[in-house]
């Protein structure tokens, strides 16, 4: 888990040192409100909300969220039209291009793709880290990852040209 | 034009689609060419998205200084008695590594049933893949389950198939971890199963009871554990299904 957060930390901040800093203070408050976290309940999620809320609370975090739309609409679920053309762009999709395109989308899109695919939460432990309704994590999920595709479909039109 | 089920597409890929719409939703599939696309590019995004993801690792020196840090910030409380101000560091030290350690042995157990689910799998496609899938060719409980005597260091029970869809095909002797188990194959119309049943205990790895398997397998599977037997049934038939025989499996044991 350790490894686990670290990641998701160095993937929010984008920064090394940043997130050096919100890792450790992450298991700093972890510890203090040890207490509050409820026995039965998800520890990874817990976890994962200790250090979201950091995050927003520090410097880069409060940034993001002036330059970057973080309340994102929730409202409606606009799923991606997706055709034969697309897979084979993403087939051709090297990992830099990935991990180009994922730094590119906004922290709330990030992240929930970043709790999804890579930390293979399901939908309700993600509900629970981010403490949002089921339903916005799914509308959520299906835009940050149209936008992702879109980004990624960008990305390896422009150098096939 | 859109069909209705675009819009759960990233709920299948993602194993979030109730059991009661999945079959539904695969036999859809196997008409959509819409749908079987944007699954298709849904999976290739998850995949590339898992390996560009797992990026960055922390050094030993962050692992250090933050085990330091907490035993410094949460130091000696300046009311508390004099021996409980010098243990409060190494308490608080303590519990954080308790809290390290429980999550990698946690993860280390999940990670293990992991490996188990592929090695099972792995056993299950060798037998499909097989001329002489089993050793004692039967429909009939009552000859498959006595051939297994003396062969295995516990004996099991079949359930009765005569009012079910499935068929028992045999069984064979299977190997787990250095371990004598039985595996049994049965048959639901043209989808084959494979039910791996192993004595409980040792410290090897097994399918976490309960747990789906590996979102990118396409089989269904499920484990248990009942009367000191570890259980495990693998196919590619639906869950739904697949679950029916466990209950199958399950009553006979208890009968």
């Amino acid at each position: 888990m350790f490894t686990s957060l670290y990641n998701l930390a160095h993937w929010l901040t984008r920064n090394p040192q940043e997130a050096d800093d919100l890792l450790q203070e992450t298991y700093l408050k972890a510890l203090k409100g040890f207490e509050s976290f409820q026995q039965g309940t998800n520890f990874r999620s817990w976890m994962y909300r200790i250090l979201r809320n950091t995050f927003l609370t520090s410097r880069t975090g409060l940034n993001s969220k002036m330059t970057e739309p973080f309340d994102l609409e929730d409202g409606s679920t606009t799923p991606a039209e997706a055709d034969t053309p697309e897979t084979l762009l993403l087939a051709r999709a090297d990992q830099q291009l990935v991990q180009d395109a994922l730094e590119r989308l906004p922290v709330p899109f990030r992240e929930i793709i970043l709790l999804c695919d890579i930390e293979e939460m399901s939908y309700q432990e993600i509900a629970e880290a981010l403490g949002v309704p089921i339903g916005t994590v799914m509308s959520r999920l299906s835009r940050a990852r149209k936008a992702m595709r879109e980004l990624i479909a960008v990305k390896v039109r422009g150098t096939a040209k | 034009m859109s069909c209705d089920w675009s819009a759960k597409l990233d709920r299948y890929v993602d194993s979030e689609l109730p059991a009661g719409e999945l079959t539904e939703f695969q036999e859809h599939l196997l008409g959509c060419p819409k749908c079987a696309a944007g699954v298709l590019s849904r999976l290739q995004l998850k995949h590339v998205t898992r390996s560009a993801g797992q990026r960055f690792r922390p050094t030993p020196e962050l692992r250090q200084k933050i085990e330091q840090s907490i035993g410094a910030r949460s130091g000696p409380s300046r009311n508390g008695p004099s021996w409980l101000r010098r243990w409060v560091p190494t308490l608080a030290m303590a519990a954080v590594l308790a809290l390290m350690l429980a999550s990698t042995a946690i993860w280390l157990r999940y990670a293990r049933g992991e490996q188990a689910v592929g090695e099972l799998a792995d056993l299950h496609v060798a037998t499909l893949a097989s001329a002489n899938p089993v050793d004692v060719v039967s429909t009939d409980r009552h000859t498959v389950k006595p051939w297994f005597q003396g062969k295995l260091p516990f004996t099991f029970n079949l359930p009765e198939l005569q009012n079910s869809a499935f068929k028992l095909i045999g069984g064979s002797v299977a190997y787990f971890h250095q371990s004598p188990g039985a595996h049994l194959l049965f048959e639901l119309r043209k989808h084959r199963i494979s039910v791996f049943i192993f004595r409980n205990g040792g410290e090897a790895g097994w399918p976490n009871p309960g747990s789906a398997p590996s979102r990118d397998l396409t089989f269904s599977s499920e484990s248990w554990t009942e009367g000191g037997l570890r259980y495990f049934v693998i196919g590619d038939c639906n869950r739904a299904d697949l679950h029916s025989l466990t209950e199958l499996l399950k009553s006979a044991a208890r009968s």
